[in-house]
Order: C-alpha cells, then structure tokens, then sequence
C-alpha cells in the first residue's frame, strides 16, 4: 500500500498564496473541529457503555443476597432477591469452547481449501460465498437451529452417549430434546465459520511466494509447503481469526435463545438439555423481570461486556504484533 | 547406481529414506480418478455399516463415510506410493472433507429457509400487519415489520454513516498523537461488542432518563454497532487513495478540508458505499436490541419516535415463539425475506466496490 | 553425483502466451552454464522449467523434453516433487524460512525425505554449511532465527539448504541480484568451489559475473515485446565474450542493447 502515510502530506503552503482565499482557514478549522469531534464522541460512547452498565449493575448487586458469581440461581423478584452468573459464566464459556474445538480446524481447512487447494476457477466464488454467508443473521441461525438442526441431531447424540458415554461428557442422563449446550455449541460453530475462514484465507493468501517456493524447491509435496511455510506464518493469523469468532461466540443471544431450552444448572454432560448463557438469559428473562430483575440483567451484561473485551483485545494485540513481525522480515 | 562417482558427504549419508532410489524420478503412482474410487468405496462402505448397524441420522452416515473416506485413501496411497505421499493425500482429503462438512449446514440453512419461506411469502403477506390475528391463524403478514426494520435501520444510518465517514476522515487525515491512537484502538474494541450489550447500554439510558421503548432507541442501539463497521471500512478506503492526489491538490493552493472533500472523498466514494452499506446488511438483521428497546408490536405504528414497533428479525423471534405450524410458515417467510433483502444489499454493495475498483489506482 | 541435462524443443507457457520457444541445449555435468540475456527474455522462466518450478505458477505449462542423465522429468509417471529433490533451486531473493533456526532450514529438506538420528543430522548440516562457506559465522549461533542473518549470509544459507538434500544439479536465479558487492564475491567464489560436485546453472543479468563464474553460456533473446524468448546461442563462455558467432550477442554484450 502506497499511502498508509498519510501523516507526512507537507504543510499547507505558505499564508501567502493562500491570501485571496480567506474561507480556507476558517475552513479548515471547522472540518478538523467537526471529524475529531466525531472520533471524541466514539470515545464517549464507549465510556458511557462502561460506566452506565457499571451503576445500573452496582445498583442491582447492593439489593443482591446472594453471591453474584457463586449462586446457581437467578431470582431478582424472589424475596429476599438472589442471582448470580455462575451457570450462565459456565454454559457461556463450554458452548463457546465447543464451538471452537469444531469450526477453528474445520475454518482452517476451508481456509487452505480456498487458498491452495480448490481449482482457481472455483476459488474466488467460494471466497464470495463465504462471505455473504456471514451476513446471514442470526435469528434466521437461531430458526434453523432449532426446527432442523435440532431433529438432526437427535440420532448423533444417541450415538455418541452409546459409544462415548464413557468419556462423562457425552453421557446423556436426561432424555429430552437435544436442546443442550452441545447443539448450542455446534450451532455456534456454523455461525463463526465464515468470519473464521476469511480472516485466515486473508492470512494464508499474503505469505509471501518465496517462502512457499523454497519449500517446494527442496521436493516439498503439497502439504509438506503447507506444514513448512503456510502454516508458521499463518499461525498468529489463525489465533487472531479464532478469537474473533470466539468474541461472536460468547455475545451470540439469538441462536442460543432459540435453540437451547434454559435451566438453572451446571453439568458437563453436555448432552443434556439445560444450561444458559448470558446472552440467552438476558433475551430470555427480560421481558417479565421488574426493575431489579432489569438491573440484575443489566449486571450480568456487564460481564458479557468485560469477557468479550478481553477476547478482542487479546486478538487485536496478536494482529497488531504480527504486523511488526512480518513487517521485519518483508 | 555407480558407486564409484558418489562424493564424499554422499557416503555419509544414511540410507533411510523411503524415497525411490536416485535415477529413478518416476515412481508408482495412482491414477489421478482414485480419490474418487475411495470416496465411491467409503460411501458404499459407510451406508452399508449404518444401515446394518441401524442408525438414522444422515449426519451419522455422512461422518462415517467421510472417515472411512480418509482411511481407506490413506492406506492405499501408503501401500501403492509411499508414506509421504500418503500424508499429502490426507491432509488433501481432510481439506476437502472440512469444506464439505461446512457446505452442508450452509446449503442446507439456505435451502430450508427458501422452501419453507416461499410456502407463505406472497403479496399478501408483504402488505398485512398482524393486527387481530391469532397464533394458529394461517393469515397475518409482516408489513408493519417491515416498517419498522426500514426505519429503525434508515435512523441508524442517518446517524452513523456520516459520524463513522468524518471519524474516519479523522483517523487517516489529521489523526494523530495519543487521540487518534485512543479512537484506532476503541474502534477495534467495539467491533466486538454483543449487539445485547449494546441494547443494554441503551436500556439503562432509558431507564435512567424514563424514557418509553421506542422504534428511536433501538435505532440508537443500531448506530453503535454499524459506527465502528463504518469507520473501519471507511479508513481502509481512505488509505487506498495514493498520497500524490492529495499533494497535487494541497501544491494548488487549495486548503486542505477542500481537498479532502472535493478530491480524496470522491475518489473513495465506491469503497465507502459499499462499506455502509455492507453496515447497513448487518444490522438489519439485528434481533437482540430490538427485543429489548422497541418491545414489539403486531400492530402498524410508522412513528419511529413514539411507541412500540416491531422489526423483521424480531418478528421471526416471535412467531418461532409462538410455537404453531402456521406461525413457523410466517416465520420462515419473514426469514426469506430479511436474507434476500441482507443478500441484494450485499451484492449489490460488492457490486459497486468491483465496478469502482479501478479508479482506486490498485 | 552431478549429471547431465539434455533439453530438446521445449516450450512454456503462462496461459495462452508461449514465454520460451523452441529451446534446445546441453548442460554439461561438472561445470557452471550461465544464462544471459535482457529482461523478459525468458531466461528465468526456462530455468524454472529445469525442476518443475515453472508449473507452480498458475496457468504455467510445458511442452518439450528435459533429460536428467537420460530419464525425462516430464516423463508420464514422474512425480514433480522428486524432481524438485533431484534439482535444488536458490532464488533471487534470499527466503529462508522465516519462523526457523538456522540448523532447522538446513535440516529442512532432509526432514522431508526421511529420518535421521540426531548426530547424522548435525553432520550434515556441518557439512552443508562448511560447503556454503558459512559454518565458521554461524557455528555459534546454529539455533538462532535465519532471518536475523544478513542479506548476503541467509543465501549462503539457502545454497546449504539446497545442497544438504545432495542433489543433482542446482539452479541458481540470479542468486545475487539483491546483495552486495562483497556478499556477491563470497558466493561467486562458492560457486567456483560447488561446480566440483553439482551441476550447476546460473540466472545473472550481471555479465561480468557470467563471465567469471560460467564454463559455458547460453544467450536469449526475444525478437519484440511480447514475442517469446528464444536461445540465440551457447557456447564455451570465453568464446561467447571475445567472439560470439551471432550479431545480436555480440551488440548485448557489448551494450548496445538491454
């Protein structure tokens, strides 16, 4: 890119030849006033998100007689009022982490299927359809999870507590739909699976030719360029890529709402229908929840909030690393 | 092989290799239609065992042919050329069998939604609202959804395209020092925000000031999440416009938010359409916010200002709700019609980014 | 164990445009061979048809024959990645990879083509980079990245990775178009010492250089722009600077075009 430096256009001319034309400077100055401005206010915006959601959240933790993170139960309206985000911390991370352990492999492979392997006439439109495939929003997920992919995976989670039940995880002790965090989690991996794969093809197609060319040059076959130089190059790509997924994973509330059926319970039998998410409880228990319950919501937001933060920052920090890296060695 | 013209690190060298001896360059191979003999063989291998073994799920079939698929090609590869060979052979087959794992829910999720949506989509149900119609009624329609999606999401552009389109000015133009650095960074950060929390944040505003849900407040809850989506895509653009045309304007003497506005915002023009509206596609499909700031109604209410509204994703949430088989229709109906309109916003925004290419300079 | 190459009728191209037509040489085992010429002549494209390289290229095709000792590399049945073992390969910028130590992108084409124990490996590496020249600058630091080397030492790296797999012949393109003077000489004078083991063919827009390091040279040219680049003639190099046979090699060399 020719012009990522900006910064060094040379100073206006000098005042004189710009004499006749008296609206420039006032101009000027209204222009730069009006677009900083509008970066201050992204700036307010973000710091009015942090401390609103914080005091209407310590508004609902002074009333709160139970521990906010150790309770397994959430009753704002109870007397005396009791919540806490222990099940919804819970069903949140494992349904995320059940996304990620399905769609990041399954994301790198399209990536590289799309990079190097797909025949190039094939390659550019699947790239494209990856893409709009992102935009598919998520109620219409949500939908399909629940009326199609949920009957479908009756039969897979049978199977699986047959062979696998052994391993505690797949153990299904409650019969029931397989509205669970698994499905929840399997669903999420679909949603994530285009943003993961075009962030990582974007990584795989910028390593540089001569490193896979050296590769090749030495009698590398096909995956052996891949292991040698696609790969170590890509991977802080990748990880970034799989943190952005994991940011939508966390903070996804439709898909969730619809497909899981809520309960207030911990188990790592995740093939049991129950569990919840914080996404999912706020969509699910706000339309009946008085203004406590509100602000009980409002604080569990707030650590949906914190938790996505530090997953973006995380990937944000590598992509901005891996800049300086290969920047050093271009 | 001659020995005798062997150097001397050759003789070093330890005979391990599986490779075929030098001087010979071609080896056994297999013919170029075998990974379709071994997917032939694992699928007829796969039915088989499932059937035998009684098993129902197709997605059981399917993982147990794509993984006798890989076995099979494995094995023979190895037995036939080697090793290496093999390994290539699989990591090929893995990549084609991730892309085919992912294909299937993605086609299957399209296909779905344009079966069962074109079952109730007709004029009909685009031109009736929900006023006095019943869960298991087979009439209703989605107007006053429509309505309020298209206002809800023209409100949000309206505030957020030319904030987002000046920030960026800000951050390629004049930006920076510790400012600038601040809005690069809270950029990034609230690409990432759940559009829950967004709606949350604008709820405690509401709950604060007492104000009653409106078709505004969602709207506003909208602009934070199509800002930061503008902005980025805004700036890439920006930064896309080579540095000599600003120069050539800033050497005439012309001021600078001149230049910016008469030469480097018209070069980017394409780019940053297309970035909005690609915003636009977004957060049109948007259900959490609008459940928590505009409540839903069945009814008409075209006052985006006052009064509950209801909103095309928020919609099909609450006819899946009501748990009917004509309400699932209304639902996939509604579905159909938010992904052709999120998909013709985004070809069309895709098509104007490749129609304006060129004029970028790359 | 360096051999032969017999090159008859060859063709490549990119897509539909023809690059190269109708080439056809010898490369003599044991000694250098330089390729000369103006840019786009297809110089480097023909010696990227030496190993294979050239149909990694999307839509690169080659029609014609190129003989190893006798066997076609083009041959039905041949596998291409053997072919790239046989033929090593350094190229015009230094590439080694980036995320490794200096020891592991030596080691990196013998980890490919089977295992070692951990003593025959170092020994090989020592031997390779003593090959390259380089083993007494690096020797202390074998576990530090390759990149950190400079311009003129990550080539020498890569020459003793492309020699560690002892292959039969090395391509070698324009191997120091982007050093420096004195890098240039170090691995000149390699070259010199490396022509006693390999076959090897060179890639130089740098005449002088041709001249000082090649046995034999080889000419291209192209009739216009656009045309396809052809071999005009090859000879023994000292023939080709003091009394080419051609007109137009002698107006290249003696600067009148290119």
């Amino acid at each position: 890119m020719a012009s990522t430096t900006p910064l060094d256009i040379p100073p206006a001319p000098p005042e004189t030849r710009s004499r006749p034309r008296s609206t420039g400077r006032a101009g000027d100055k209204v222009f730069l006033g009006l677009s900083r401005g509008s970066g201050i206010l992204l700036l307010v915006i973000m710091a009015s998100i942090a401390v609103f959601l914080s005091y209407r959240a310590y508004l609902a933790l002074s009333e709160n007689e139970g521990n906010f993170l150790t309770t397994f139960d959430w009753n704002p309206a109870g007397d005396p009022p009791v919540f806490g985000i222990a099940v919804l911390l819970f069903g949140t991370v494992i349904s995320s982490i059940i996304a990620m352990v399905i769609a990041v492999p399954i994301a790198v492979g399209i990536a590289l299927f799309i990079s190097h392997y797909a025949p190039r006439k094939l390659a550019a439109p699947l790239a494209y359809v990856i893409d709009l495939l992102a935009a598919v929003p998520s109620i219409v997920y949500g939908i399909w999870g629940a009326l199609v992919l949920v009957p479908y995976l009756e039969g897979l989670n049978l199977w699986l507590d047959q062979f696998f039940g052994w391993t505690y995880f797949f153990e299904k002790t409650e019969i029931g739909a397989a509205r669970s965090l698994f499905t929840v989690g399997i669903l999420l991996a679909i949603m994530i699976l285009p943003i993961v794969t075009s962030v990582s093809r974007e990584v795989f197609l910028q390593v540089p030719k001569m490193n896979e060319e050296a590769a090749l040059a030495l009698g590398a076959t096909r995956w052996e360029v891949i292991r040698l130089s696609v790969l170590p190059f890509g991977r802080s790509g990748i990880i970034s890529a799989s943190m952005l997924g994991l940011g939508r994973a966390l903070g996804e509330t439709m898909a969730v709402a619809t497909v899981l059926s809520p309960s207030f319970l911990v188990s790592l039998h995740v093939l049991n229908p129950g569990g919840g998410t914080f996404a999912q409880n706020i969509a699910a228990k706000f339309g009946e929840a008085n203004p406590l319950g509100r602000d009980a919501l409002i604080a569990s937001g707030l650590v949906l909030f914190i938790l996505t933060l530090l997953v973006n920052g995380a990937a944000r920090l590598i992509i901005a690393r891996r800049k300086e890296y290969s920047g050093a060695n271009a | 092989m001659t020995h005798a013209t062997t150097t001397d690190i050759q003789d070093d060298r330890p005979r391990i290799a599986p490779e075929p001896a030098k001087g010979g360059l071609s080896s056994r191979t297999l013919p170029r239609w075998s990974p379709i003999g071994f997917a032939v063989v694992a699928i007829a291998l796969g039915v088989g065992i499932s059937l035998a073994a009684g098993w129902h799920s197709r997605i059981q079939w399917g993982l147990i042919s794509a993984l006798l698929f890989l076995a099979v090609s494995y094995v023979v590869t190895t037995v036939v050329e080697n090793q290496r060979q093999a390994k290539d052979r699989l990591a090929t087959s893995i990549v084609w069998v991730c892309f085919l794992i992912a294909v299937v829910p993605l086609a299957s999720l399209l296909w779905t939604t344009i079966v069962r949506g074109s079952e109730r989509l007709d004029g009909y149900f685009l031109t009736h609202s929900m006023a006095g119609v019943l869960g298991p009624e087979h009439s209703g329609g989605v107007y006053h959804a429509l309505i309020g999606t298209l206002e809800q999401v023209g409100i949000a552009t309206v505030i957020a395209a030319p904030l987002g389109l000046l920030t960026a000015v800000y951050l390629v133009e004049y930006g920076k020092g510790s400012l600038a650095k601040a809005v690069t960074f809270f950029v990034d950060v609230m690409t990432g925000i759940p559009s829950i929390v967004a709606g949350l944040f604008i709820l405690s505003i509401m709950l604060m000031a007492g104000i009653e849900p409106s078709g505004l407040m969602g709207a506003l809850a909208l602009t934070i999440l199509m800002l930061p989506v503008v902005v980025r895509s805004t700036e890439e653009m920006l930064k896309l416009v080579p540095n000599e045309l600003r120069e050539a304007s800033l050497a005439l003497g012309i001021p600078k938010w001149r230049t910016i506005l008469k030469v480097v915002l018209p070069t980017a023009i394409g780019g940053i359409t297309t970035g909005v509206m690609l915003a636009i596609a977004r957060i049109a499909g948007e259900t959490a916010p609008i459940m928590l700031l505009v409540f839903g109604s069945q009814l008409i209410n075209s006052n985006p200002f006052e009064g509950a509204q209801s909103s095309l994703p928020f919609y099909i949430y609450e006819q899946y709700k009501v748990g009917e088989v004509a309400s699932y229709d209304r639902a996939w109906a509604a579905a159909l019609v938010l992904i052709a309109f999120v998909m013709i916003l985004n070809l069309v925004a895709r098509g104007i980014a490749r129609w304006k290419a060129p004029k970028t300079g790359r | 164990m360096a051999k032969r190459i017999d090159i008859g009728g060859l063709n490549a191209y990119y897509g539909s445009h023809k690059a190269i037509e109708d080439i056809s040489m010898t490369v003599e085992p044991r000694s250098v061979t330089a390729f000369i010429g103006p840019s786009g002549c297809g110089k480097s494209t023909f010696l990227r048809t030496l190993n294979r390289m050239h149909e990694v290229t999307p839509g690169g095709r080659v029609e014609g024959k190129v003989l190893l000792d006798d066997e076609d590399l083009y041959g039905p049945g041949v596998d291409p990645v053997t072919v790239r073992r046989t033929v090593g390969m350094v190229f015009q910028r230094p590439n080694p990879f980036p995320t490794m130590s200096i020891f592991d992108n030596v080691a990196a084409g013998l980890r490919l083509n089977g295992s070692y124990r951990k003593n025959e490996l170092s020994d090989i590496v020592e031997k390779s980079l003593k090959g390259a020249n380089l083993w007494n600058e690096v020797k202390d630091r074998l576990n530090k990245p390759g990149s950190g080397l400079s311009g003129g030492q990550q080539q020498r790296l890569c020459i003793a990775r492309a020699i560690a797999v002892e292959p039969d012949v090395l391509l070698m393109d324009e191997p120091c178009s982007a050093l420096d003077p004195i890098s240039t000489l170090a691995i000149e004078d390699l070259i010199g010492e490396l022509k006693e083991r390999f076959t090897i063919v060179i890639v130089t827009h740098n005449m002088q250089q041709a001249a000082r390091v090649s046995d034999r040279t080889a000419f291209f040219n192209l009739s216009a722009v656009g045309k396809p680049g052809r071999l005009i003639e090859i000879d023994d190099t000292e023939r080709i600077f003091s009394n080419p046979s051609v007109q137009a090699t002698e107006d290249y060399i003696s600067g009148r075009f290119g």
